[in-house]
């Protein structure tokens, strides 16, 4: 496999490194010049100097052959999302993977439909999540391969959804519930099952469509 | 007519004071509160402190009932998000984006976005400039 990284910072290097090692062709572009040398020293001709948004600097990396699958992981959203463009609408590369670095910078991931995406304060806030039981909505698994995440919800008496049936509530498209928990017993969700307070609801929804769930779930 | 300027540098600045002259209701957008002063004065128009990839901040300028917007911050692919956003998001027709590269200009452009490229129209100017430059006849040969 060939793959081309966006960035020589530490995710990009440790990627690189293991790629490396597990018998792929890789390329690495860093544009500062001190983090370069570094990445020169241990990757040799692996490694080029540049800035991966100009289209020349992609091409001498190799992107017109193209690569299997393009990491943009510099440290700037707005970067990766042209890197991931580029990429992707002008040299037909089959895969993209974006970095996030500012969670609130998501839905313009999103909206440019740039998938999958990868962000370690949203990984992470998705943990500390998981401890904090007062959180309405909790992310338990992510699968990034199907760009789908499953998430746990707590129904109360305030929920919306109390007293109704799965097939009566307006899930979002994207969204479906899986199963539903009630007094230590789970049952999978189907049509008629009927939403009480006190239920624990997993659901199955693509990254990004948590508020609409949580909408039409618990409406907070 | 509503304008919304994203980037109030030089460039941005001027076309802000340049509309709102010409009687739109200007509003210019930029995370640097000095930015203000490059206004003047008698800037009567919106200023809204904020960075631009920032959704608050664009309905914050009131972008929603917008009928042209200028991006035209110092960043290139910001600009080119900013102007996706503003197009995609809150279907603003008229986007226009500034971007000095002009092979991410001529990308953006084919997937249309509406770009100005500065430095591809300073090429073509100085061109131009030396093409209707009358070269005395005794210079050709010249050496230098």
């Amino acid at each position: 496999m060939y793959v081309l990284i966006a960035g020589g910072g530490k995710a990009g290097a440790n990627v690189m490194r293991t790629l490396l090692r597990n018998g792929h062709e890789a390329t690495i572009i860093e544009q500062d010049r001190t983090r370069f040398e570094r990445l020169e020293g241990e990757f040799e001709h692996q490694a080029m100097q540049g800035d991966a948004t100009e289209l020349f600097v992609l091409e001498k990396a190799g992107v017109k052959r193209p690569p299997d699958l393009v990491l943009a992981l510099t440290g700037d959203d707005e970067d990766n999302m042209v890197i991931a463009q580029i990429a992707k609408e002008k040299y037909g590369v089959p895969k993209v993977i974006a970095r996030v670095n500012d969670p609130r910078n998501q839905p313009h991931f999103d909206l440019l439909g740039i998938s999958p995406t990868v962000c370690a304060t949203s990984s992470i806030l998705g943990l500390v999540e998981h401890e904090v039981p007062e959180h309405d909505l909790v992310h338990l698994l992510e699968l990034r391969k199907e760009n789908l995440e499953i998430v746990e919800v707590q129904i109360d008496k305030s929920s919306p959804c109390a007293g109704t049936t799965v097939e009566k509530l307006r899930l979002p498209e994207g969204a479906r519930l899986i199963s539903v928990m009630r007094d230590g017993k789970a049952e999978i969700a189907v049509g008629k099952t009927e939403l009480k307070p006190g239920d624990q609801v997993l659901a199955v929804l693509q990254p990004g469509k948590e508020d609409e769930l949580r909408q039409i779930l618990l409406k907070k | 007519m509503k304008l919304i300027v994203i980037g109030c540098g030089r460039v941005g600045s001027t076309i802000a004071k340049r509309f709102a002259a010409e009687g739109w209701d200007v509003t210019a957008v930029d995370d640097n509160e000095s930015a203000l002063s490059r206004l003047g004065e008698n800037w009567t128009g919106g200023f809204v402190r904020g960075h631009g990839m920032d959704n608050a901040v664009l309905r914050e300028a009131g972008i929603e009932d917008a009928d042209a917007v200028v991006v035209s911050t110092d960043g290139d692919n910001t600009n080119v998000v900013i102007g996706q956003v503003a197009q995609k998001r809150f279907g603003i027709e008229c986007t226009v984006v500034r971007i000095l590269d002009p092979a991410r200009a001529d990308f953006y452009r084919e997937r249309g976005l509406r770009t100005i490229c500065p430095t591809s129209t300073a090429i073509d100017a100085l061109g131009d400039a030396v093409r209707s430059c009358e070269i005395p006849q005794s210079r050709e040969g010249v050496t230098v």
